[in-house]
């Protein structure tokens, strides 16, 4: 079953090869027949040999979801990293129309001198239009602009049962559905995007830090709404009257104006830092509660008490951690979870257990992220909601980790939240079936499109997104045998 | 599926009454072990085994009678297994016996009934169980060794031999896994107080098969190749293996 083409085409026609893959966490790897398509006629193609050979299948971008969404164990990885053309574009009212495998990099690079910006920007620019779409990424500036499918004209999705051209207006149970859908809807092949207008690559940024959680909360609560972007680190190993300590930071766009008079002239300069790479992978354990606490006090530290209308580039605000090519080799060969949830606003309360949980394990955490959503969008899968969203990185390896884990997800499902699938790769199934009540519904559409649930993923087979837990699994197919 | 943790959701036993792939299995089930299929010679104690999981939390054990000699079913029970469970997470080879080394040494059909049952049994079963786990892309197969297999002792030889056999077996098949999305752990336990060792003098650094069963799910945790139970038994053997024949033939026990 290793290498050649999919039964059904042509010799050659679509290269593939058997790779051993995982998340960006670098956990639970498994292995599929990875298809590089260039083309939405190759995506169909592949598609329809997938079907006629009864093969399992699934779209992978830039693999930056963590655990295993962009995983699909002896079925096909089909890879849309080739469908990197932006096919149109509008730069008097501001949309494009991407491929699904451009990435929010190629993006801001082709827009920004054109004074054009994504309308959501995640933690790293390396992500795929494609994969933005099927996570619903949010941003900073979620409490006032919403996720990113919010900002969607159309999507053109290829489904075992053919074609599908979907929007807000046209057929929106199927477009919410893909919307945080993590690509069970349908292999997404290209979006249709509202940007947002920008004069320069410059952030106008307010810093301050707080000396424990509730006052952060309290101040986020009370100033956010001023702010088009707004988010806080955490440090998790603080303890004591420290819990909790963050440096908020929050920020707009600059206008021309707010750029020193020598910088007037060339405001839409996009400059990234050189992206030095991790070079070796270090031993699991290198980060650990020592060397993450001595961490995060540096950086509490480092930061300014408080400071108004400070200039910031666009990368350096929104993506630090692409600065460092391959951060995530950081944690070793068991590599990492990322735990990440959001409990309504009534139940900020359920965050500062959480943080305190994580303190209390000494469970080595680098800073945590907190931000406040606004309300969700109509995707029954879609994470955000109204409330507080909290991020956590842990390694793997710790024998107590899981059960630490679990514990947080009884918090979190007690208040009434729930935890972001593009980060998940250890709760249970009924720990989803409970966080995300629009299931059943979801089940319902993808149902019209995928009747034999041809695409599938690591994930929805670990947590029975596609079938209610008990029932059978879907299997590998008969390829193998 | 696996999980981030290295947690299965489902399980194959081979060997399914031992008391360490119990205590294993017991453990899995307070994690995320859901689906299990049991396989064994004696359909009574399979079943004490399945009810005792399905008491604490698995939703649905199935037994199957079989002998781990017969390698002429090995591939249907790996067949079944992935039909059954949809996704085969864990394989785990535990079928055992200590066998009479006093009888074993004398009488040949003993001494091949011994090797049969723990290593070239166990070994067939592995290479069926790895088909489905390679066109899978996924899955562990957990196999238990013994100490008295990493350095052969006039005492328990045949045992010791079998085991010995068994390991490098597994050692080789875990290399030729690699790239393929699937994985194998060998378990080298020591001295372990068990229904098969009742009424021996326990050894040194002896265990309980519940402690094996803790350093089992751990090793599965962090991706080990190798988990000694207890872990010092790594060292202590490191040193066993170089002393001179003349040394290692005097030490006790």
């Amino acid at each position: 079953m290793s290498g050649g083409a999919l039964p059904g085409q042509a010799p050659g026609a679509v290269p593939a090869t058997r790779t051993v893959l995982s998340g960006w966490g670098g956990t639970a790897p498994s292995a599929a027949q990875v298809v590089r398509v260039t083309s939405a006629a190759e995506v169909d193609a592949v598609m329809a040999a997938a079907v006629a050979s009864d093969r399992r299948i699934l779209a992978r971008g830039l693999g930056r979801s963590y655990g295993d969404a962009a995983l699909c164990a002896g079925g096909v990885i089909l890879d849309t990293t080739g469908l990197d053309t932006v096919l149109e574009a509008d730069l008097r009212t501001g949309w494009v129309r991407a491929g699904s495998g451009v990435s929010l990099d190629t993006l801001m690079k082709t827009l920004l001198p054109r004074g054009w910006f994504v309308p959501v920007s995640p933690g790293t620019r390396f992500v795929t239009v494609g994969g933005a779409v099927a996570a619903d990424v949010h941003g900073k500036n979620h409490h006032v602009d919403g996720s990113f499918c919010s900002h969607l004209d159309r999507l053109s999705l290829a489904t075992p049962v053919g074609r599908r051209d979907v929007g807000p207006e046209k057929d929106p149970e199927l477009f919410w559905a893909t919307a945080g859908g993590m690509g069970l809807t349908g292999i997404i092949v290209d979006a249709t995007v509202r940007l947002l207008s920008v004069e320069t690559t410059q952030m106008v940024v307010d810093t301050e830090r707080s000396d424990d959680l509730d006052d952060c909360m309290a101040r986020m609560s009370a100033r956010d709404d001023e702010y088009r972007y707004s988010v806080a680190w955490i440090d998790c190993l603080a303890r004591g009257r420290h819990l909790g300590r963050a440096v908020i930071t929050r920020g707009d766009h600059a206008g021309v104006d707010d750029l020193p008079v020598g910088r007037r002239a060339r405001p839409l300069d996009f400059d990234t830092p050189r992206r030095p790479p991790v070079a070796v992978t270090p031993p699991s354990g290198l980060l650990n509660p020592l060397t993450v606490a001595a961490f995060n006090e540096a950086w509490f530290r480092k930061a300014p008490r408080r400071r108004r209308g400070h200039l910031e580039s666009i990368a350096s605000f929104f993506h630090p951690l692409d600065a460092v090519e391959g951060w995530n080799r950081l944690y070793g060969r068991r590599g990492f979870v990322q735990y990440q949830c959001v409990v309504p606003t009534h139940a900020g309360d359920a965050v500062r257990r959480i943080v305190e949980h994580v303190s209390d394990a000494r469970a080595a955490s680098f800073l945590a992220v907190l931000k406040r959503f606004g309300p969700g969008d109509p995707g029954p899968l879609s994470f955000p909601m109204a409330g507080w969203t909290l991020a956590l990185d842990l390694p793997v390896g710790a024998a107590r980790l899981g059960p630490l884990l679990d514990s947080l997800d009884d918090l979190v499902v007690g208040a009434g939240g729930r935890l972001y699938l593009a980060k998940d790769g250890r709760m249970r199934p009924e720990t989803f079936e409970a966080m995300y009540p629009g299931l059943a519904q979801w089940r319902a559409v993808r149902q019209k499109v995928d009747p034999d649930a041809v695409i599938v993923s690591d994930l929805a087979r670990r947590l029975g997104v596609i079938d209610a837990p008990g029932r059978r699994a879907p299997t590998t197919g008969s390829g193998g045998r | 599926m696996n999980d981030a943790t290295g947690m299965p959701q489902t399980a194959v036993v081979i060997g399914g009454t031992s008391d360490i792939g119990r205590s294993i299995l017991r453990t899995l089930v307070a994690r995320r072990l859901r689906r299990v299929v049991l396989i064994g010679r004696d359909e009574e104690r399979l079943r004490v085994v399945a009810d005792d999981l399905l008491g604490i939390g698995a939703t649905a054990v199935d037994t199957v009678v079989g002998d781990v000699t017969d390698a002429a079913s090995h591939a249907s029970w790996a067949d079944d297994a992935a039909a059954a469970l949809g996704q085969i997470d864990l394989v785990l080879v535990t079928a055992g016996t200590l066998g009479d080394q006093s009888l074993d040494e004398v009488e040949p059909s003993a001494a091949a009934r011994v090797l049969d049952t723990n290593c070239t049994g166990p070994a067939a079963a592995m290479v069926a169980f790895a088909t489905v786990l390679r066109a899978q892309g996924h899955g562990r197969i957990v196999v238990l060794s013994s100490v008295a297999g990493v350095r052969v002792r006039r005492a328990n030889f045949v045992y010791g031999a079998s085991k010995a056999g068994l390991d490098a077996f597994a050692t080789g098949l875990a290399e030729s896994l690699r790239g393929t999305g699937a994985s194998l752990m060998i378990v080298r336990p020591g001295w372990v107080a068990t229904a098969m060792t009742a009424g021996l003098t326990p050894g040194p650094l002896a265990t309980t098969a519940d402690a094996v069963a803790a350093d089992v799910v751990t090793g599965m945790g962090r991706g080990a190749a190798v988990v000694w139970s207890p872990p010092p038994l790594k060292w202590l053997f490191a040193v066993l293996r170089l002393l001179p024949a003349a040394v290692w033939r005097r030490l006790p026990g």
